[in-house]
């Protein structure tokens, strides 16, 4: 018994599912703080940006947390009150649920008090840091 | 700070990143035919796919080894590459939904099958045509859940 509609049904869900999806990767939304929470340097084992610091979440089975990855920490080269902190997110569970992380990549920008500003699930794209990063003093 | 990204005793292998969703192409058709057809020896079939991908690695399936016999040597030089680990993950998510929809089959409980492929085929089509990631959506999720 053959019947298409099964089939259908599967790919306008996925498809839909698939759209949003796409929108929302990289994308830098400023209401998913949580609020009250501080992100210590003894907490990320190193010491923040003067200004802002970019913490990256990534796991091993995702292929965009490199693209990330190499990304953020080209931008923050060339500057000197910005850094970029890469963590496993598999190794430090507890921080991960306290700040509600649910995929990765997924980058908070901060400012130099720990308190998050902006997150990103996905690769952001280069033009969506410098303006997130901007927005930061 | 990062013990396992940076491990040194995990070797890396990386392969070319366009195998993978040429693999998801392939599946997405097979799934779907599945669906079609109502046929449970095709889920078994892509089962057993998925399981060599999950196991072995996904460019030793028969799709892998398509791609790079055939489709491969048809393509620019430069390949952007990728660590295997995210698709190996794909391709246990695959397997997991192929034996429950297997299961289901057998048992003679047809709702489980066609939920079970229809899962499967939306990952894999996700993964085809939007280049989706399960592992970064997924794994994350999991082990919020399963670890203390």
């Amino acid at each position: 018994m053959k019947s298409y509609a099964p089939l259908l049904i599967v790919l306008a869900l996925a498809s839909a599912y698939g759209f949003w999806w796409e929108r929302k990767q990289g994308a830098i939304r400023s209401n998913k703080a949580i609020p009250g929470h501080r992100l210590s340097p003894d907490v990320l084992g190193q010491p923040l940006g003067s200004r802002a610091t970019m913490v990256q979440f990534s796991s091993a089975f995702c292929t965009p947390c490199r693209a990330t990855h190499s990304l953020l920490s080209q931008m923050v080269i060339p500057m000197n009150d910005v850094k970029h902190i890469q963590i496993d997110a598999e190794s430090h569970l507890e921080l991960v649920r306290e700040l509600d992380i649910r995929s990765t990549p997924t980058t908070l920008f901060i400012n130099k008090d720990g308190v998050e500003v902006g997150r990103a699930a996905g690769t952001p794209k280069r033009e969506q840091v410098l303006s997130a990063l901007a927005a930061i003093n | 700070m990062s013990e396992v990204l940076e491990n040194k005793d995990v070797k890396k292998i990386y392969i070319d990143a366009r195998g993978p969703r040429f693999s998801a192409s392939a599946t997405t058709i097979v799934l779907a035919s599945a669906l079609v057809t109502h046929n449970k020896w095709v889920l078994v079939a892509q089962g057993l796919v998925f399981l060599i991908g999950a196991t072995r690695g996904p460019q030793f399936t028969p799709y892998g080894l398509l791609f790079k016999k055939f489709v491969k040597p048809r393509l620019k030089a430069i390949a952007p590459t990728e660590d295997v680990r995210p698709p190996k993950f794909a391709q246990a998510v695959g397997f997991g939904f192929a034996l429950v929809g297997s299961i289901g089959s057998f048992a003679g409980v047809d709702v489980v099958f066609t939920v079970a492929t229809g899962f499967a085929l939306a990952a894999a089509f996700l993964n085809a045509a939007f280049n989706y990631c399960l592992g970064c959506e997924m794994y994350l999720l999991l082990v919020r859940f399963t670890k203390k």
